[in-house]
């Protein structure tokens, strides 16, 4: 792979093709095994972060790396303080931090703490950081994963002056869009391999995708229209405070049909774990009340995880590794996970190895997980093979209602495909389904109703036909919609 | 399948065997290696003196005996350790626990000793483990609703049962007209019968608790592994924020596994005061708790391996004694140094070989994946 200078290179692949693997061993974290990198014509031996820093590469990373209760400029510093007192460093830090933001039209208070930040921001610190250690080649590791459409598109005119300067940038991301929006040249990688270098402007999304999964892939979820039936939720005014006193959910109002796909877009963090932890049963509600076939639940006996199952609530949780698996059990021991008090697998006190076996095999055939090992470790499968694991327990215990958590996050093109005709498949058959997703396009195609959320409210609802993504960029970002939309929700609510 | 197998980013497997019998080998001889040096430096045959320590071990009949007779110490300690690791708990206390059980093994040997033996010996069972458990339900409820850390109330706990025991038998239990710290004897009928009373073999502390241990050891498996009770725990152990999305209350089952570990430190109890002192004395865990804790590492909280590290541990017990006693430059310290140094490369150390020979069999996995 060779990136000309002066381009932003757009690289693309599943999750788990290596992309990010391939950065790191650029950035110095890992070291490759045979192959040689050169910078400008020389090669360079980098086997640490700051041998890469030498040559002239900087990094952002998706988690960003900064210090909350530090200064842009502190944090800037960090690591190249330059001398045993700070007074000197800072000083000159400031100076060439005010060259570097008017050069690149970055701009940002120095003085602000780092925490106080929006996200959009603290990522422009992270740019900031490796410019100021000099770096010509600049990547960037899934850069909008946090972002609000329109803050990505802030981040494109950046990355666009910087190249206009002579700045190198390297994208790293699995969507498609930014790579046709943004990019020079892209090049693709599937399965650890370098499929094929093109130019942006020769290539289409249609293209990109093909040679991402290695077949035409359908990029557009087809489904019928909904024949919502009857509120199979209903959640009123439901707050939440968490242990730190924080009010995460603030008088939130759903309500969740029959036969119906409700989507909840949001940027990341703005309540939508929170609400799905509270739905599932996992972290009591501080006020308001969820009505579930019309009965109110809130403080019944059954509002927790284990009942909720048990009445007809499937939860596919939005991090998998963290909540959905065991990833040292195996998938078959993964299959029975919140089931497993159920007399289906148990003969009196012993777990009934067959019966769990006999289901495992099933699941796996219907979702087609592979490989097709019912003792294989949760953490042997890839992303989407897991995520379809979790999909296949929750779906396959016949629930009437789904809570679904970023359903694709980290899963490959093929694996959204099918997990996305699951989803509608299981609402024709009058399941009601609550999909959460920061993947604003996921959100758009798969939901019937969208609602949006911002800081622990919900800003809008809208038909998801009536959906645009500005609309929505705008109502993710807390603006209000006028007044007609919220009288029309109202009257909504009172209609139901 | 060959497809799947070698995809991209899969980890590659190390074949079962490695893990369970050639990284604790390699463990072994790398700490038998250092003892090896001690010894040499001391000014001894280390080859002889690995002979003497075999042949004190498993060389005759009595030995075997108390070999076995130690053994089962280390399976009752290394299982109570491992069932608390398997809900990700580090329960230190073992050896507290034991003094508990033991005291409650005592205390029902003592004032029911006219009962039947088929009465008395169930009952005193059960009180070990009662007692025990509750040894170790107060720091599993503290872990569970305080946030107390297990590591250090279960510390706290060992020196609080120790004084306990020494005030109960200084003050309250002794013997009257005793001058040492120990209570009377108990009747014949509530002692555990031992083996040679019913096999061939010369007179050993070996009792019928050892069947009862390897009993348990079954009970175990079946327990952690095949009933929903034992999922349970392993999913807390695992991973806490799965289990309280899957309706499992993490607090419940740290409690129920601290308690089921200190039943099962509490049956030392049954061993030494039930099956071999026939009274109560001070220290009769010696150490077995701490032990335990190696054990179970070593035996990566399964039966099985339990089971063989316990054997190994018990045979360095007996043996360390006769090394102790055959050669003049070895002392029973020098002994605590050897065993000493297999709990730090066993236990401690664990990992220090583990990357190594699993990217040496990974590589191997691969290259025979890509030429097949």
């Amino acid at each position: 792979m060779s990136v000309d200078r002066g381009t932003i290179h757009g690289i693309i692949g599943e999750n788990g093709a290596g992309k990010s693997t391939l950065m790191s061993i650029v950035y110095g974290f890992y070291q490759a095994e045979d192959g040689i990198i050169l910078v400008d014509g020389n090669q360079c031996h980098i086997d640490n972060p700051q041998a890469s820093i030498a040559a002239g590469i900087g990094m952002v990373h998706q988690h960003f790396m900064l210090v909350d209760t530090f200064t842009v400029l502190e944090n800037v510093i960090l690591g190249v303080e330059g001398g045993a007192l700070l007074t000197e460093g800072l000083a000159k830090a400031r100076k060439e931090l005010l060259r570097l933001e008017k050069e690149y039209s970055l701009e940002i208070d120095v003085d602000a703490y780092v925490g106080d930040l929006p996200v959009g921001l603290r990522q422009r610190v992270e740019i900031l950081k490796a410019l100021y250690r000099g770096a010509e080649i600049l990547i960037l590791d899934e850069p909008t994963g946090v972002l609000t459409p329109q803050e990505a598109d802030h981040l494109f005119r950046i990355l666009n002056t910087l190249r206009d300067q002579g700045k190198t940038v390297v994208l790293i991301t699995h969507k498609l869009r930014e790579i046709m929006a943004i990019t020079d040249n892209v090049s693709v990688m599937r399965r650890g391999e370098m499929v094929a270098h093109v130019a942006t402007k020769d290539t289409s999304r249609e293209q990109l995708a093909e040679l991402m999964v290695g077949r035409t892939v359908l990029l557009q979820v087809e489904k019928e229209d909904a024949t919502p039936g009857k509120t199979v939720m209903k959640i009123r005014d439901l707050s939440f405070i968490d242990g730190d006193g924080v009010p995460r959910l603030k008088k939130i109002n759903l309500d969740i049909k029959a036969g119906e796909i409700l989507g909840i877009a949001g940027v990341s963090g703005n309540g939508q774990s929170e609400l799905l932890s509270v739905l599932g049963g996992i972290d009591p509600p501080s006020a308001g009340s969820v009505i579930y076939k019309d009965e109110d639940i809130t403080n019944s006996r059954s509002f927790n995880a284990r009942e909720l199952r048990k009445i007809g609530l499937g939860h596919v949780p939005e991090d998998r590794h963290r909540s959905g698996l065991i990833l040292s059990f195996s998938a078959k021991e993964n299959t029975i996970l919140g089931y497993h008090d159920s007399a289906v697998y148990n003969k009196g006190a012993t777990l009934d190895q067959n019966a769990v076996l006999n289901i495992c095999e099933t699941y796996i055939e219907k979702f087609d997980v592979r490989p097709p090992d019912p003792n294989l470790n949760a953490s042997g499968f890839s992303g989407g093979n897991q995520q379809k694991l979790v999909l296949a327990r929750e779906m396959e215990n016949d629930p009437d209602i789904l809570l679904v958590g970023q359903p694709t996050r980290g899963v490959d093109i093929g694996a959204i495909e099918f997990i996305h005709k699951q989803l509608i498949e299981m609402r024709d058959a009058g399941k009601a389904i609550l999909v959460v997703s920061v993947e604003i396009e996921e959100v758009m195609s798969l939901s019937d109703r969208i609602a949006v959320m911002f800081d622990g409210e919900i800003v809008g609802e809208l038909d998801a036909k009536e959906a645009t993504e500005t609309r929505l960029g705008l109502m993710m970002a807390g603006v209000k919609e006028t007044a007609t939309s919220v009288n029309k929700e109202e009257n909504k609510v009172v209609g139901s | 399948m060959t497809e799947a197998k070698s995809k991209f980013g899969s980890p590659a497997k190390v074949p079962a065997w490695v893990n369970l019998a050639l990284i604790p080998l390699v463990n072994l001889a790398a700490a038998l290696f250092i003892s090896g040096i001690v010894i040499l430096i001391v000014g001894d045959d280390p080859i002889q003196a690995l002979e003497v320590l075999f042949y004190g071990a498993f060389g005759y009949a009595d030995a075997v005996g108390y070999t076995l007779y130690y053994t089962t110490n280390f399976i009752f300690t290394g299982l109570a350790v491992a069932i608390a690791f398997h809900c990700g708990l580090f329960n230190i206390g073992a050896e507290g626990q034991a003094l508990i059980g033991g005291l409650g093994v005592g205390l029902a040997a003592l004032y029911l000793d006219f009962l039947p033996s088929w009465v008395v010996i169930p009952i005193a069972i059960c009180t070990a483990a009662i007692f025990g458990a509750f040894w170790a339900y107060i720091p599993g409820y503290l872990q569970a609703k305080r946030g107390s850390h297990v590591v250090i109330t279960t510390i706290m706990f060992n020196f609080i049962a120790a004084s306990i025991m020494t005030y109960l038998l200084v003050e309250v239990l002794i013997a009257p007209g005793g001058q040492s710290p120990e209570s009377r004897e108990f009747a014949e009928l509530a002692w555990l019968p031992f083996i040679h009373d019913f096999l061939p073999m010369p007179d050993t502390p070996l009792n019928v608790s050892f069947i009862f241990a390897l009993l348990l050891s079954g009970a175990f498996y079946y327990f952690v592994w095949r009933t929903r009770w034992g999922y349970e725990i392993r999913v807390v152990g695992q991973n806490e924020t799965a289990a309280k999305y899957a309706g499992i209350s993490p607090s419940r089952n740290i409690i129920l596994a601290m308690a089921l570990s200190g039943a099962l430190a509490g049956f030392v109890g049954i061993n030494e005061v039930l099956g071999v002192h026939h009274r109560l004395i001070l220290d009769f865990t010696g150490g077995f708790g701490f032990v335990g804790i190696a054990v179970a590492l070593m035996g990566r909280n399964h039966p099985v391996g339990i089971f063989l590290a316990a054997l190994l541990f018990g045979a360095l017990y007996q043996g360390g004694s006769e090394l102790a006693f055959e050669m003049k430059t070895i002392n029973r310290e020098m002994v605590i140094v050897i065993q000493g140094l297999i709990i730090l490369f066993s236990g401690a150390l664990e990992n220090m070989f583990r990357p190594k020979i699993e990217s040496f069999f990974k590589r191997k996995t691969t290259i025979a994946a890509a030429g097949a």
